[in-house]
């Protein structure tokens, strides 16, 4: 249990992606089985264990110890579990010899009846230390918060056994905790563990951004072109009754989206683009998309008001048939004929978009026709489906970003080689009347600027300081003194969080105007328009 | 005697009127008695200060030889007779020199810890409980969530990351009294033979702990000057507020580590930007403050610098009469 919780320890405070890898990597390959296939689990959110209240965990503590002296515990710490594990007195006589294992825990808390619960629980917190009570309590209180994504953990594994992520992926529904067959075959001692569930993800294929110089080398015959379609990367496997929806990233969605998985009335594997509305009549906008997004459950009223639907544009497999590694003139082909046959207020085709030369595409892409279009998509016509981002056979070539000039506000000190740089900035637009204008923040960006400008920036920083909350200074910044940011950003969504409203999607700082004076620096309404479209 | 009488807090800070001297003095005072050489505790510019020797050489080494008008070094145990109180010095396990300041007068014995810690360090003299009416404790850790883990387990986890991240440094954030010391005396007990290199605000008091008898091994400043820039796979020792500041730039892709008792908890290590948190203190833990007031066998126990609250209400319960004793000017949050 100790090297699970002190995993978790160090998780949560890397930022970084490299290290959080060799940590699990590290893990991976010191701790036996089962206890890091549980882990793993864990981590990736397949383990299943009784769930314990908050309110019960508060109840055992206090009935161990005077509730006044936890209760300024508890205010002080601010955490529940963290406070719970700290507290909690060790009753001499009940250590035992040797902490129990992750295993063991597991097995215990997973066997446990509901009225036996908490017994169950403070049993086991009276025989671990510190560390390992945390990582227990976080267990049976569920979402451990470490800042590791499934796909992050899947990448360690594939780091471990030096394979490549998409086999991973491909296998990962198949499997269950604690995935010993699969540590057996990344360590080399047992054979690829064979897939014999139904509905199984595909890895999906990725394009990269169009370079600088990329497509006069190109012919435009050789491509087909789509619009690019900002909603979620889906993929639709429905077989032998199983209908399920994943993610890019081989997340199964299917729970969020109950309309379109529903509707999966076929035998295939199609890739495309999850979007609202209905595609014989309107797509909604991205606001409409995000009141989908990032929910567990959805009520009939979300499904009525924003219904999913899929926009196709890729067809994986057919029935039995592997279409792969088909060129993608005839997987179009397939893929057309097959949308005949599908529920047209759920399902649609992604159209081409005809264009005779890099110029005429340019144009289009420069001025698309719909709010949810954010640039075009070029596919070889006789590129196979590749899993990962080969260069070559498919791009994205974006609309230009939308930039904003606004004024630094705060500044936070990054971490690992730029901890010692104050490298996170928060920005703010003007709002209010004449003569009474405000600084209100709209967003936050921590990269887009050259090494030699963060180092102009941090001094400016250190030289402006207003005042200081630990990591975190306020830079003076009013009408007449201020640096003013070009912020680079791909969209703009309503927001109810943010006093200004708006959120910005992937803002970066895209210049530095040093030489702009403070109050020349755009006003809200500027970025209210925008919303508006 | 009364023991308020005795010793009562004044701005300048405790104060014994028969006595006529104070106890670790905030102000410039006639005769200050001083615990250890903290700052906040140790200041310069008293009259006369009685201290043990080793608190009066890292009081010269900070503010210079004239810190004081004169100096007289008290033997730890041995009793010093002012104005008809008697005084006795005794170890209090904080830092090198650290002492606890026994007052006795007509009957009445009051013991004032400053700060004070039960877990062993081979950089100090260890901690020894003193039967007395009134014991003063510190409460920098004075609530039940601060438990200090063994200290060469965190050791051993600065060491695995160390293995674990080879091609990065690891800057570790300490006080440069005394905690600084510790941490690199624990390195070397492992077996840690390799050069450790040290921020120039650490090099004189390293210096005069090694001129103590305490072996802290080869130490180098982490300075680019001579040529060496390559700190890859090292471990720097630096006071905290150092890895903040540009000084740090020269380390590659370093991970930051701090070795206090502030970091059992999670957020104060998330919010200083701290990836490797070294639960090391040299301040008594929750477990060590209570059995340190039950040992002392006193009656009543004043309480200050910390969180005297929750202090207070543990003596309640176990029916010891406490009270916070409101002293100004010193720090809740080093260590």
């Amino acid at each position: 249990m100790n090297r699970f919780a002190e995993l978790l320890d160090r998780l949560v405070l890397t930022p970084s992606r490299n290290g959080k890898l060799t940590l699990l990597v590290d893990y991976f390959r010191t701790v036996e089985d089962p206890d890091r296939g549980l882990a793993l689990a864990a981590i990736t959110g397949d383990l299943t264990i009784a769930a314990v209240k908050p309110a019960m965990l508060r109840m055992l503590v206090t009935e161990r110890m005077d509730p006044v002296l936890f209760g300024y515990s508890y205010d002080y710490v601010g955490d529940l579990a963290e406070t719970v594990s700290l507290v909690w007195p060790q009753t001499p006589g009940k250590i035992p010899n040797r902490e129990p294992t992750l295993g063991e825990v597991v097995a215990k808390l997973q066997a446990v009846s509901r009225s036996d619960g908490p017994k169950v629980l403070a049993g086991l917190l009276d025989s671990a230390g510190i560390s390992a009570r945390f990582a227990i309590i976080k267990l049976v209180t569920g979402g451990l918060r470490i800042g590791v994504s499934a796909r992050l953990a899947k990448q360690a594994l594939a780091d471990f056994g030096k394979v490549d992520v998409a086999e991973i992926e491909e296998l990962w529904h198949g499997l269950s905790p604690p995935y010993m067959a699969l540590f057996a075959w990344l360590e080399g001692k047992a054979e690829k563990p064979r897939n014999t569930a139904m509905a199984l993800f595909r890895p999906v294929m990725l394009s990269n951004p169009v370079g600088d110089g990329d497509l006069e080398k190109l012919d435009p015959a050789d491509y087909a072109a789509e619009w690019k379609w900002d909603g979620i990367r889906v993929q639709a496997v429905a077989e032998g009754g199983i209908h399920r929806l994943y993610s890019r990233t081989g997340d199964d969605v299917s729970g969020a989206f109950p309309d379109l998985a529903d509707a999966m009335h076929f035998s295939a594997t199609l890739d495309g683009e999850l979007l609202v509305g209905d595609p014989r009549e309107a797509t909604g906008t991205f606001s409409d998309l995000q009141q989908r997004l990032n929910r567990k459950t959805v009520t009939p009223k979300m499904q009525q008001q924003y219904p999913a639907f899929m926009r196709c544009y890729d067809l994986l497999q057919l029935g039995d048939e592997d279409l792969r590694a088909l060129p993608f003139r005839e997987r179009r082909g397939r893929l057309e004929a097959l949308m005949k046959a599908l529920d047209p207020s759920r399902f649609d085709l992604s159209p081409f978009v005809d264009f005779a030369d890099w110029q005429a595409l340019e144009n289009l892409r420069r001025a698309p026709p719909h709010p949810i279009i954010e640039g075009v998509m070029l596919k070889r016509w006789d590129s196979p489906y590749v899993a990962g981002r080969p260069k070559g056979p498919w791009f994205k070539w974006k609309r230009d970003p939308h930039t904003v000039d606004a004024v630094l506000m705060y500044a936070q000190r990054g971490h690992g080689k730029r901890s010692s740089f104050y490298s996170d900035y928060t920005f703010g637009v003007w709002s209010g009347a004449a003569g009474e204008e405000e600084l209100v923040p709209v967003g936050k960006a921590y990269f887009g600027f050259t090494d030699e400008e963060l180092k102009q920036i941090d001094k400016y920083v250190r030289d402006n300081t207003v005042e200081r909350f630990g990591p975190v200074r306020s830079v003076r910044a009013d009408r007449d003194n201020g640096l003013v940011l070009e912020v680079a950003f791909e969209g703009l969504n309503r927001s109810t969080r943010h006093k200004s409203g708006v959120a910005m999607r992937f803002p970066r700082i895209s210049r530095l105007r040093w030489d702009k004076p403070a109050n020349e620096a755009d006003r809200i309404e500027t970025l209210q328009a925008l919303l508006d479209r | 005697m009364r023991a308020a009488d005795l010793l009562h807090p004044r701005p300048e800070g405790l104060y014994c009127p028969p006595g006529d001297f104070f106890i670790d003095p905030v102000r410039p005072v006639g005769r200050a008695l001083i615990t250890h050489g903290h700052s906040d505790h140790a200041r310069s510019g008293h009259r006369s200060v009685l201290a043990t020797q080793q608190t009066l050489d890292i009081m010269g080494l900070r503010y210079g030889e004239d810190f004081a008008g004169t100096t007289q070094a008290a033997r730890l145990g041995e009793t010093i007779a002012l104005n008809g109180v008697s005084v006795s010095f005794h170890p209090a396990g904080h830092v090198l020199g650290s002492a606890q300041i026994s007052v006795e007068h007509q009957g009445t014995r009051i013991v004032a810890s400053g700060d004070y810690k039960r877990q062993r360090d081979a950089t100090c003299v260890p901690f020894e409980p003193i039967r007395c009416d009134v014991f003063i404790t510190e409460a920098t850790f004075g609530l039940p969530v601060f438990r200090h883990p063994p200290d060469t387990g965190e050791i051993a986890r600065l060491l695995k990351s160390a293995a674990q991240f080879p091609e990065r440094s690891h800057l570790v954030g300490a006080y440069a009294l005394g905690k600084a010391q510790r941490v690199m005396r624990l390195l070397r007990d492992t077996g840690y033979d390799k050069p450790l290199y040290i921020h120039g605000a650490l090099a004189r008091l390293s210096e005069y702990y090694q001129s103590q008898g305490i072996d802290l091994g080869i130490l180098e400043p982490a300075t680019v000057e001579d040529g060496k820039d390559d700190f890859t796979g090292a471990i720097v020792v630096g006071p905290p507020s150092a890895f903040a500041d540009r000084w740090a730039r020269r380390f590659p892709d370093p991970i930051s580590c701090f070795a206090s008792g502030w970091m059992r908890i999670r957020q104060r290590a998330k919010q200083g930007g701290v990836e490797l948190p070294l639960i090391i203190s040299d301040h008594a833990d929750w477990d060590e403050l209570t059995a340190t007031i039950k040992e002392t066998g006193a009656e009543e126990i004043w309480v200050t610098h910390g969180r005297e609250e929750a202090l207070v209400r543990w003596c309640e319960l176990e029916s010891i009469a406490a009270r916070p004793l409101h002293l100004v000017g010193y720090e809740d949050e080093g260590d």
